[in-house]
């Protein structure tokens, strides 16, 4: 089980009170992950990387176990902790103005 | 009872502004999407308690949201704006070639007829349609695609396609507006565009003052009933047309400045234009520090301003293209919403002033429905 922790933006865009918990078919990376997200929480396609299942979009960054992972490949596996539900993949916000 | 409901979207969330015919005590629902840029909120002719929104963000990019009961509840729709085939490039501001690259939803026209069918002008500039409740967006790309796109421009706020207008008369016909390329009007439902600049002069911004394309078009507003007639704020000048946008007359007469962004039109008058005119293109602000409505019950050419109750000293908001609407009731409502977060109405075609909300997030839009 993955938990996967949202900005609040996306949380109440997709309705969701705290963590998504997914069970992945396959090896964990970084793209299988998103893709699983977007599957349970359409509303999310778009808002992390393009329909495509591009590239992320800028402004959005990939953290976990203390490591920023946003610039790894997308097929990057994900550490055990986070496969194992120990620690959490965030999805952050960049720090920007506005 | 007849009521009113005006539409606002802001750099950070929309609100629901909501009153009865008498439009002297309001309900303020909001933000919905606070946070977010709502670029705009617009209601659909055919059903008005259908309504969409344009919801955007630097960090997470396009949603678009529609709400089936007034306001009350939304939900995200498609969110898809992909340009048709190889989307090529446009001119830069340094005048290079740059990828067209889709930024934003800048206005969603609803259908006159159908709930269902919605028109989007979005950045880059590009015309995009939804006929399924706003699932699937497809573009019309016969309009970046009728010859100019490569030479169009952004303007200071980008390459956005911001005015949409559908003829009442003739489904067919088609306006729509990109700055910093012009007006361009199609006459087979979206399918085939041309260029309506002529009698636009760009003096000092293009190289040709008279080009086809490249005028800096802030907004056109035309009467239901006299679609023929268009009434333009462009960068610099307030502009005519009685041929449906084949030719342009300036009409900016004695107004103080002939810069603005916002333009529309008197629901049961049709030759009564409002304009806010702003100091210059850098001076985004009111001339004098006066904020002043200007109406031409002449079509234009001959202006007066209109101060009653608007703040007439140390005032240097702005009011943005999509920020001024009319109601349908009679007297005539007049709202517009400024870049300091005031919403003013008037309940009397513009003749006196009041705030419906003082301190909301920078007004990007405003739209007014009336209902039944």
């Amino acid at each position: 089980m993955i938990r996967v922790v949202l900005p609040a933006h996306l949380r109440t865009l997709a309705r969701l009170d705290g963590e998504v918990e997914l069970e992945l078919e396959g090896p964990a990376t970084i793209a299988s992950v998103l893709t699983a997200l977007e599957e349970r929480h359409p509303t999310l396609r778009g808002t992390l990387r393009d329909h495509a299942g591009g590239p992320r979009r800028p402004l959005v960054r990939f953290f976990a176990c203390g490591h920023d992972l946003s610039h790894q490949p997308p097929d990057t596996p994900l550490p055990a902790a986070v496969t194992d539900g120990t620690e959490p993949f965030l999805v952050v916000g960049a720090m920007a103005g506005g | 009872m007849s009521g009113v409901r005006v539409l606002v979207g802001t750099v950070k969330g929309a609100f629901v502004l909501t009153a009865d015919g008498k439009r002297e005590q309001w309900e303020v629902q909001g933000p919905h999407f606070g946070g977010w840029e709502v670029y705009h909120v617009k209601g659909s002719p055919a059903d008005p308690d259908r309504i969409w929104a344009s919801q955007s963000s630097g960090w997470f990019g396009q949603v678009i949201q529609r709400s089936d009961d007034g306001g009350r509840s939304w939900e995200a729709v498609g969110n898809e704006f992909a340009y048709d085939g190889v989307p090529g490039t446009h001119q830069w501001y340094d005048g290079t070639p740059h990828p067209w690259e889709f930024a934003r939803v800048w206005h969603l026209e609803p259908s006159l007829t159908d709930p269902e069918t919605v028109w989007a002008g979005v950045e880059d500039a590009a015309l995009f349609r939804s006929t399924d409740g706003g699932k699937g967006w497809a573009e019309l790309a016969g309009l970046r695609g009728h010859g100019s796109g490569p030479h169009w421009q952004p303007g200071a706020g980008g390459l956005c396609l911001h005015t949409i207008l559908l003829d009442p008369a003739d489904p067919e016909r088609i306006f729509i507006a990109i700055s910093a390329a012009g007006a361009f009007r199609s006459d087979d439902g979206g399918a085939t565009w041309k260029p309506i600049n002529r009698g636009l002069r760009s003096e000092g911004i293009l190289p040709e003052p008279e080009a086809e394309v490249g005028h800096c078009v802030h907004r056109i507003a035309l009467h239901p009933s006299r679609p023929e007639t268009l009434f333009m704020q462009k960068h610099w000048d307030v502009m005519r047309s009685d041929d449906a946008g084949d030719s342009w007359r300036e009409v900016s007469g004695d107004l103080p400045s002939d810069f603005g962004f916002a333009i529309d039109v008197h629901a049961h008058e049709p030759e009564t234009v409002y304009v806010v005119p702003i100091l210059s293109d850098s001076e985004h602000y009111p001339p004098e520090g006066k904020l002043r409505v200007y109406r031409s019950r002449t079509g234009g050419d001959e202006w007066e301003p209109l101060t009653a109750g608007l703040p007439q000293s140390d005032c240097y908001v702005n009011v943005l293209r999509e920020a001024m609407a009319v109601d349908s009731l009679d007297p005539c409502g007049v709202y517009f919403g400024t870049t300091g977060g005031q919403v003013y109405a008037s309940t009397d075609a513009g003749d006196r002033w009041a705030p419906i909300v003082r301190d909301l997030p920078r007004v990007l839009s405003v739209e007014a429905q009336t209902l039944p």
